[in-house]
């Protein structure tokens, strides 16, 4: 089993979208919210993922094609 | 002797002792170090740091080492240039261009961050240092490294133009180039920095390579005769520098260094990528993520990872914030180069750029004192200015080709023309 974090970034279009809820009926991981915030035009939330390393990564692949952004918890660390 | 009291958590105040941690686990907000300022009061003074060598580690008190620093030993301490001629074409009194296009050993201020975390790094005991990067990071880690005997492995992009690549591959570090998008790349490197336990200077280190970019504003400060600037424009590209200068200048404050002064700090990032200028304008603390499309490439970042704290040190401090298209980078950088004699690169462009826009919005006040934040060098990105560069004036070897050119220079000065397109010869390329 595996633990990761990551950095959610929800467009204005997408913050209505229960995607967190569907993600854990999906795919075999448990989802944990650890920190969210709203505005009128972004959605963030720091989001922790546990479950095998295959399930994870088809759990992020199907959020990114749900059109959230996915990142590292560290966000962008390519400088 | 140690002035760190550990580590603490930005957002909710958990505190750690000091290890290579760089989240909080409650949370997941990103870690500071914590100092004992009243014992670095007792420790310090003018005096003693400036008879200390010039380098970073003048300021070793308040950064955060324990042991005898052996990286980093010529690193920093740039010059504060007084820079009246181009004052003088943005119409303010008192200017100035703080310059680590000159840092040593590779030419930008990342050479601070990377002293600071690869020496941690050593204390920590880690043998393998590594970064992601595009160029500037992995510069200077792989310079580093090889100077403190350190394996390096460095992480790109596999589309990175071969020449990026070379400034690093020098060095002989292990060059990584990952097939993928951007988003997978930067995923993988912190699955790799969390599986192999390497020190990733700017992932598990992140604390205290971050602290390593206060060394820039404690020079400006002891460079300005320990007096803050009224005014200091400094780019923003994942965030690490602004917030930590505006730092560096309150912990001069607190320990007494400096006097009590206000200053105002203001962000500068490319049109195409300006994420934090987007939330400044918009006046929300909510970064929006942008897709990078600038020739300022050493500060596309799209999503910062200390954007938010950008915002808290510019909003705290009074300042603001502008943004520069690529026409208006490059025309700074050879405004800053045909004044002052410094070539930037176009980090450096978008910041002389953004304060020229500051200045004529009435930001910036005309009669106050204003530092350029000049972060890298301009001859890592020739292909940036390449093409609007003057063209040259070909002659043949003999004295009357130079003759007749020169009278057509000089009856063009006197006809106010401009001298290399006056008479402009067919651009030589490449």
């Amino acid at each position: 089993m595996t633990l990761q974090r990551f950095y959610l970034t929800y467009s204005q279009e997408k913050i209505k979208e229960p995607i967190v809820y569907h993600v854990g009926h999906k795919f075999r991981v448990v989802t944990n919210i650890r920190g969210a915030s709203i505005s009128e035009h972004v959605g963030i939330m720091a989001l922790e993922l546990e479950g095998e390393q295959d399930e994870i990564d088809r759990a992020v692949r199907w959020i990114a094609e749900q059109g959230v952004t996915v990142e590292p918890i560290e966000k962008n660390v390519i400088e | 002797m140690s002035f760190v009291k550990g580590l603490k958590c930005r957002e909710c105040g958990e505190a750690y002792e000091l290890k290579p941690y760089h989240v909080c686990e409650y949370c997941f907000g990103p870690l500071e170090v914590e100092y004992d300022y009243d014992k670095i009061s007792a420790a310090v003074d003018r005096k003693t740091i400036e008879a200390r060598p010039p380098n970073l580690w003048r300021y070793r008190e308040l950064l955060p080492v324990e042991s005898e620093p052996r990286i980093g030993l010529y690193s920093g301490f740039t010059p504060l240039l007084k820079a009246d001629r181009l004052a003088e074409v943005l119409g303010v009194s008192e200017l100035y261009v703080k310059d680590d296009s000159v840092n040593h050993p590779t030419f930008s201020y990342k050479d601070r961050v990377v002293s600071v975390a690869l020496t941690k790094a050593v204390e920590f005991g880690f043998e393998t240092v590594a970064c992601a990067s595009t160029g500037n990071l992995a510069n200077s880690v792989s310079a580093h490294a090889a100077r403190a005997g350190l394996r390096c492995f460095i992480f790109i992009p596999d589309n990175l133009e071969q020449g990026k690549v070379v400034g690093s591959a020098i060095y002989n570090p292990v060059p990584v180039a990952i097939s993928g998008n951007y988003d997978d790349v930067n995923r993988l490197c912190t699955e790799i920095a969390d599986k192999y336990g390497w020190a990733f200077a700017n992932i598990n280190l992140r604390p205290f390579y971050t602290e390593g970019a206060k060394t820039y504003g404690f020079e400006v400060a002891e460079q300005l005769g320990w007096k803050l600037p009224q005014h200091i424009v400094v780019p923003t590209a994942g965030g690490t520098i602004l917030p930590k200068v505006a730092k560096s200048f309150e912990e001069l404050q607190r320990v007494g260094l400096v006097e009590q002064s206000g200053f105002k700090i203001y962000s500068a990032q490319a049109a195409g990528c300006a994420p934090v200028v987007n939330a400044l304008h918009r006046g929300t603390d909510l970064i929006e993520p942008v897709k990078p499309h600038t020739i300022a490439k050493s500060i596309a970042i799209g999503n910062p990872a200390d954007g938010y704290y950008v915002l808290g040190a510019v909003r705290d401090s009074g300042g603001w914030g502008e943004s520069a298209s690529d026409e208006e980078i490059v025309e700074a950088i050879k405004l800053l180069a045909r004044t002052e004699g410094v070539f930037t690169e176009p980090a450096g462009g978008t910041t002389v750029a953004v304060t020229k826009k500051l200045i004529e919005q009435g930001r910036i006040p005309r009669d106050e004192s204003i530092v350029i934040s000049i972060t890298g060098n301009g001859y890592k990105t020739l292909e940036a200015v390449r093409d609007s560069v003057p063209v040259t004036h070909d002659i043949a070897a003999r004295l009357d080709e130079f003759d007749r050119l020169y009278e057509r220079l000089e009856a063009g000065k006197t006809a106010g023309g401009d001298q290399a397109s006056t008479i402009a010869s067919p651009a030589t390329g490449s």
